[in-house]
């Protein structure tokens, strides 16, 4: 890739994200324009993947509301996220947990990981 | 061809960056200018008004000596692009000066971005032509192919202009009211938002409007 480019997604990656990886349960803190008013809306889950890439990595949390699951993706480096908060780690054996689509309630745990 | 200032750039390629309201807006990287001024044609003298500029330095060992001497006015060794832009107010320009990327584009401004698009070789009409085609399955036996090119005895030819198979991309193509997301003038760069015809390192006329 040109070095150029390298450059002008440099100067806009974050570097304040905490690592997380797939299986970890966060909170994302994303801050929401209604208006002029600003507020911010947590949403928190468990991450099933993440995306990576410069400018477009990406990861995408799921958690179930009212017994509905949902799903967001985010831009790792979108500005409009005020931060992210690593809430458990998790251990799991692969890199895209799709596989907690078909799955609820007590099938759907994840064991927590140890931190060594 | 738009009748107005411009300058040349270079196609680096594509990225993503933020705007204040934190949207990401898809960009696309062009190298620009500085471009020197070659010659200045009038309508006294060559019939039109124009400036030709020079885009891309050469090395003097890589320059034919043609070249060599008509960029030595300019005090250029040679320019791997020369090319031309119609503006009637020449008198702004003289040969030798060189036209700084901000002069020409500001941040916000709409301008027309001419390049070639990358060849695609020798395709079929749904490719080329975005014809339909025939179905996939239950024994259709006709999958891609163009069908009925025309009528029988009468007009007993295939018309003229009908869509084929043949050679496409490869062509000139403008792309009408593309906006300037940034221009940075100290490294020579501009981001214009969306995708611009041509592959990476492919030559662009940028007019301003």
């Amino acid at each position: 890739m040109s070095t150029v480019i390298d450059r002008i997604d440099k100067e806009q990656m974050r570097q304040d994200h905490p690592e997380f990886r797939p299986g970890d349960t966060v909170k994302v803190h994303i801050r929401i324009i209604e208006g002029s008013k600003e507020r911010v809306q947590v949403f928190q889950g468990v991450v099933i993947k993440r995306k990576r890439g410069n400018m477009d990595a990406s990861y995408t949390v799921r958690k179930i509301s009212n017994g509905v699951g949902v799903e967001k993706t985010f831009a790792l480096h979108n500005p409009r996220i005020e931060k992210v908060e690593l809430v458990t780690r998790g251990r799991v054996r692969r890199s895209r947990l799709y596989y907690l689509r078909d799955r609820k309630g007590k099938a759907a745990r994840i064991r927590e990981r140890g931190i060594h | 061809m738009p009748k107005t200032m411009g300058i040349l750039g270079k196609k680096l390629g594509m990225t993503r960056v933020y705007n204040e309201m934190g949207v990401a807006i898809p960009v696309t990287v062009v190298e620009t200018g500085p471009c020197t001024v070659l010659q200045v044609k009038t309508e006294a003298k060559d019939g039109y008004n124009a400036i030709q500029v020079g885009f891309g330095k050469k090395k003097a060992s890589r320059v034919n000596k043609p070249q060599a001497g008509h960029c030595k006015k300019a005090g250029g060794e040679g320019f791997y692009n020369i090319r031309e832009f119609r503006t009637d107010n020449v008198e702004e320009f003289e040969t030798g000066q060189e036209i700084p990327v901000d002069t020409v584009l500001k941040v916000g401004d709409l301008v027309d971005v001419q390049g070639t698009s990358k060849g695609k070789g020798f395709q079929g009409v749904m490719k080329r032509h975005g014809f339909k085609g025939g179905g996939a399955a239950h024994g259709s036996g006709f999958h891609r192919a163009p069908g009925s090119i025309g009528c029988s005895a009468w007009p007993g030819k295939v018309i003229k202009g009908k869509k084929m198979p043949g050679r496409m991309g490869n062509d000139t193509i403008l792309k009408k009211n593309t906006i300037v997301v940034d221009v940075r003038s100290e490294e020579n760069i501009v981001l214009l938002k969306g995708p611009i015809p041509g592959a990476k390192n492919g030559l662009l006329k940028i007019y301003s409007k």
